[in-house]
Parts: C-alpha cells; sequence; structure tokens
C-alpha cells in the first residue's frame, strides 16, 4: 500500500485526469470545464440582472457537484493518504525560490504565502485577491482554463483551445520571470 | 422576466451540459464521486501544488507538462475511439462535444488568467482541492475568483471580443 501514500508520477496522474473527458462524456453527455463553475455560482447567487448570468444554472449542477467532490477528494487524499514526507522540488527551483523568501517545504503551498496571518496585508492583497481575481476573470473571459480548454477543448482538436492554452502557458511565463520578483519584493518578501 | 440564453447558442459556455434527459437527485451523485476521483488525483499528483506550478514556469521539472501532455493524449484518443466506435452515452444519446469559436478573449482572457495562475498556483479546478487540503486561507482566493468572474460577466458587452 505504499504506493498510495507516495505522491503518483505523472504518467498515472496524466492519464487518469484524460479519463475524465470520457467519463463524463459517457455518463451524461458532458463537457469537461471546471472554471463555469465560477459562473453558476455568479447566476445562482448575484445574477444581477446581468445578462451573462441569465440562463438555467440549475441544469448545470452536475457541475456545483463535481466541484464540491473535488473539494472532498483534496480533504480525503490530505488526510487519509497524505505523503508523510516533504514535498520533493526541484534544487533549481527551490533556489529560485530561496532568493524570493520561500523556504518552507512542509506542505504542498508555501506556508510563507498561504497563510491567514497574511490575509490583512500587502501579501494576501497580491496572492488570494489579486491572483484570484486574475484566475477568475481571466478564464472566463478566455471562454476556460485548463480543463475547459488545454484538455477537454485539445482533445477534441479544436484549434481555439490551443491558442487560449498557450496564452495561459504565456501570461505563466511573463509573471514568473518578469512580474512576481518585483512584485514580491513589494509585498515584503 | 429575463429570457435565457439557449446553451448552444452561447460562446462562453464551454462546458455545457447538452443531455436532453432530465437527471435529478441521486442521478447527480454520479459526477460527486467522479469529482472526489479527481480531487484525490489533484493532491496525490501534486498538482495542486504551488511550488510544481513554480517549477513548471520556470521549466525545472517534466512533471506538469507529463501529467497534462499524458492527459491531452489520453482524451484525444478517448474522443478518438468514442467517434470511430459511436459510443452513445449511458442514456443512449449521441454523444455530441460543441465547436469552439475563436475569440479574441481567449488570447486576452487567456494571458490574464496565466498571470494568475503563477501567482496562486491554482487553476479553478486545483483551488477547490486546496480548501479541501485545509488550505483554508484559499477561500479567499475563491471568492475572489468568483468576483473576478462577476466582473467579467457584468463587462463581457464592453470588452474586445
Amino acid at each position: 500500500m505504499n504506493w498510495i501514500t507516495q505522491p503518483w508520477p505523472w504518467y498515472v496522474a496524466g492519464p487518469l485526469i484524460g479519463l475524465t473527458v470520457p467519463a463524463l462524456l459517457i455518463l451524461g453527455n458532458k463537457t469537461f470545464g471546471i472554471s463555469s463553475s465560477l459562473r453558476h455560482i455568479c447566476a445562482a447567487c448575484m445574477p444581477a440582472k446581468i445578462p451573462f448570468f441569465q440562463y438555467n444554472w440549475k441544469k448545470e449542477s452536475w457541475n456545483l457537484l463535481f466541484v464540491m467532490g473535488v473539494l472532498i477528494g483534496g480533504f480525503i487524499a490530505t488526510n487519509f493518504l497524505a505523503n508523510p514526507d516533504a514535498i520533493v522540488i526541484s534544487e533549481v527551483t527551490q533556489a529560485d525560490l530561496a532568493a524570493l523568501g520561500i523556504i518552507d517545504y512542509t506542505h504542498l503551498m508555501p506556508s510563507d504565502i498561504f497563510s491567514w496571518e497574511n490575509l490583512f496585508t500587502a501579501k494576501g492583497l497580491l496572492f488570494f485577491v489579486i491572483g484570484g481575481f486574475l484566475v477568475g476573470f481571466g478564464t472566463r473571459y478566455a471562454g476556460g482554463c485548463t480543463s475547459g480548454h488545454a484538455i477537454m477543448g485539445i482533445s477534441a482538436l479544436q484549434w481555439p483551445s490551443l491558442v487560449a492554452t498557450m496564452a495561459f502557458m504565456l501570461g505563466g511565463f511573463l509573471m514568473t520571470h518578469v512580474f512576481l520578483e518585483p512584485l514580491m519584493k513589494i509585498v515584503g518578501f | 422576466m429575463s429570457v435565457l440564453i439557449k446553451e448552444k447558442d452561447d460562446a462562453n459556455c464551454v462546458a455545457p451540459n447538452l443531455t436532453k434527459k432530465k437527471e435529478s437527485g441521486l442521478e447527480l451523485l454520479k459526477y460527486l464521486i467522479l469529482g472526489v476521483l479527481f480531487g484525490i488525483v489533484f493532491v496525490k499528483a501534486e498538482i495542486i501544488s504551488w511550488f510544481r506550478i513554480q517549477e513548471m514556469f520556470r521549466l525545472q521539472s517534466f512533471h506538469m507538462y507529463g501529467v497534462i501532455g499524458s492527459a491531452i493524449v489520453t482524451g484525444i484518443i478517448s474522443i478518438q475511439l468514442i467517434k470511430r466506435f459511436g459510443i452513445r452515452s449511458m442514456h443512449g444519446e449521441a454523444i455530441h462535444i460543441p465547436k469552439k469559436e475563436f475569440r479574441k478573449g481567449q488570447i486576452i482572457g487567456g494571458l490574464t488568467f496565466g498571470l494568475g495562475w503563477a501567482l496562486t498556483g491554482a487553476c479553478p479546478g486545483p483551488l477547490f482541492a486546496q480548501i479541501g487540503s485545509g488550505f483554508t486561507v484559499i477561500i479567499v482566493t475563491l471568492l475572489s475568483a468568483i468576483a473576478g468572474t462577476w466582473v467579467y460577466g457584468r463587462f463581457a458587452d464592453k470588452l474586445p471580443n
């Protein structure tokens, strides 16, 4: 049973994630896409007469159950199947991140950034508030995220999804290599 | 009363529910279970880790490229098999995948999401798994992502698309 607690390699996790595509299609003619859940939450909770949120979100409640499942899955994996050791990250990355003040590898997320103490600080504003906003705004503007475009869209050989995926990657490279260091300096790292 | 947008006419809905059969109650539980399995894979392969996303964008590890790449290959093969053998859904309906139209938003919005992805270390799926894993402060990130989606919806008709 050792393999369960060890981190799963990419060649196990990737195909399992890919299988979600046919699973959803066969279970109920559903197209894989997770960022849509955020839109359904808006449509359900605060539609505010905005045309973009006037649709039958109840018909899409399967998507909300799916993300609720993802949350529960995260809970199960972390509480019952967790790797007891610290996460193993490439040494080059560790050196790069140490220069930015990120040194704690005891959890999957760096406690130097993602802790409640940072909530009402410039760090929290950058990583939680601005970061989250960019994710929510950008995925909806792009019409999908890594699941809807990179996995579902490219799997169905749709070229607009390939364009979107290249834009995701370019945005990530820009943030990591151009903006991250100066932004982290500004917020006090 | 507001007018309902027909899903098939809505370019912004990338994950429409195209089943004709009305599913309710217990029938919807299968999506919850699929989500649970998915969430477990997210955590066990460390996809929800901010460190792994940094490794990816710094080109210092193959892990994330392997995960996304092999997921796509599996998806392509699955869809080809579904098409070739005319596999139907559990309810006997023909499987239909809506065509995505190209819009400027896929570039502008895509870049915006990418910037946020590198900051939060999460796409929307992992956000939920991070919260479940006990990083409860990510609830704030999720709320902000919902706010971002709302703001896009509010100004969708004024943005270049």
